[in-house]
């Protein structure tokens, strides 16, 4: 029993390695702040794609979608950093965690957004036409806000994901906050920095969990 | 053009390593298969246990479950594997991979499964229980049929995102697939070795992902 605590909590230890756990935390939230749109954006296109009357554009989106689905986003991420510079493109662990993330995060979200733009009848977007309204209009003013609606609960359990989805750019020695706790642990050869990491992802992600568990009774009954 | 196709596609190269990348998907395949099995039936084994409605068992089953899908599996990863050793629990590599992906993919299932369970119709319940079974018998022989039917398209998809993380174990040299490339990327100062390894991904998972999309088309929609 001593022997676990001393190993999983030992607190002297947690509070050395707090600073810069926290620190990574800053790095952590960082990247979802950067990748989380960007993949928002990347999933839009390619939902619409995956929904147009175009032939070409519907099989290329669904293309691009169930191959990045297929694709583990540490294989991605890793032919990105360690493989392009023999090409001699050499990125930036931060340059390469965002590119990889958005390709994977765009397939995820844009496979959400289409059911959510399924979702919507028909009639909605016909009406907003023949008030005048263009395309874009329509899809800005009234499929859109009902599509995302739809699709709530799922769009923030994929934000959820790519949340804990950014421990892999640890792999690539990119300091957020589990590379950071994996420095101290590797220092100290205690496992505690790395229960300090779990806990803040627990406070961190926990109440979204309950929250997106809520929303979906909610569209259940 | 010559640069790429050498880097990337380097034939001798590609050669000299396709048997490796074969044995890391030879232990890709066996841990996926394990994982998939042993978590989707703990899983589904922990929503029957809720669904008797004893309290503080519930109440255990929903913070694992909260937990285990909260966390990133590489932290878990990295715990097993290094904070272990140290109270005396020494496992290989495959061995944590496989425990972890197992209790990750069982919380998932749980919920899911769950969400079958408590959205099957109180008339099916009352039905099977006015026949004469028993709570147990009502549970395994109508409801959960019935419910595990209803929540088959994201299983799979959790089963698939779950199959994926397998590559994570490199991380902690696991022999698989990705472990096996980057060890002959390395080797070789080529990047061929890791397009083999993303061709060997996308054979093995990319029947599962427009298997998946099949099964969203065909339970969804009207009537379920």
């Amino acid at each position: 029993m001593d022997a676990i605590l001393a190993q999983f909590f030992n607190l002297e230890i947690m509070a050395k390695a707090l600073p810069l756990v926290l620190k990574g935390l800053g790095v952590t939230l960082l990247i979802c702040a950067v990748v989380i749109p960007l993949g928002l954006a990347g999933g839009l296109l390619a939902a619409l794609g995956s929904v147009s009357r175009n032939r070409a554009l519907r099989w290329a989106s669904i293309g691009f979608v169930d191959f990045f689905r297929a694709l583990p986003p540490l294989v991605l991420l890793i032919f990105i950093y360690a493989g392009l510079p023999f090409a001699g493109l050499r990125l930036s662990p931060f340059a390469a965690v965002t590119i990889a993330f958005f390709l994977n995060n765009s397939a995820y979200f844009a496979e959400i957004l289409r059911a959510g733009l399924l979702s919507v009848p028909r009639g909605q977007g016909e009406a907003a036409r023949s008030t005048g309204m263009s395309a874009t209009q329509t899809l800005a003013w009234v499929t859109l806000p009902q599509a995302v609606r739809n699709v709530l609960p799922d769009l923030l359990s994929n934000a959820v994901e790519i949340v804990k989805l950014t421990s892999l750019a640890s792999v690539v020695s990119l300091g957020e906050m589990l590379h950071a706790a994996g420095l101290v642990r590797s220092i100290t050869y205690n496992a505690s920095p790395l229960m300090l990491a779990a806990g803040l992802y627990l406070v961190l992600l926990w109440p979204l969990i309950r929250v997106i568990g809520r929303f979906e009774r909610r569209i259940a009954s | 053009m010559d640069v790429f196709l050498d880097t990337f596609l380097n034939p001798a190269v590609l050669a000299k390593y396709a048997p490796a990348i074969l044995e890391g998907a030879v232990v890709t395949v066996i841990l996926s298969v394990l994982i998939v099995l042993s978590g989707i039936a703990l899983g589904t084994a922990l929503a029957c246990l809720r669904a008797y409605r004893v309290r503080p068992v519930s109440a255990l089953i929903v913070v694992y479950a909260d937990i285990l899908r909260a966390l990133p599996p590489l932290v878990l990863i990295l715990l097993f594997f290094f904070g272990l050793p140290n109270v005396g629990v020494t496992l290989s590599a495959s061995l944590v991979l496989y425990v972890v992906l197992t209790l990750v993919l069982a919380a998932f299932a749980e919920e899911i499964v769950w969400a079958g369970i408590t959205a099957t119709p109180k008339g099916q319940w009352e039905a099977a229980r006015s026949t004469g079974l028993g709570f147990t018998q009502a549970l395994g022989h109508v409801v959960l049929p019935q419910a595990v039917r209803m929540v088959i398209p994201p299983l799979t998809n959790r089963a698939i995102a779950i199959t994926k993380m397998t590559a994570l174990g490199m991380v902690i040299g696991v022999p698989d697939i990705l472990g096996q490339a980057t060890t002959a990327q390395s080797f070789s100062a080529n990047a061929s070795p890791l397009t083999l390894a993303a061709a060997a991904y996308l054979v093995l998972f990319l029947p599962f992902v427009i298997a998946s999309r099949w099964l969203e088309a065909r339970f969804s929609g009207p009537g379920g």
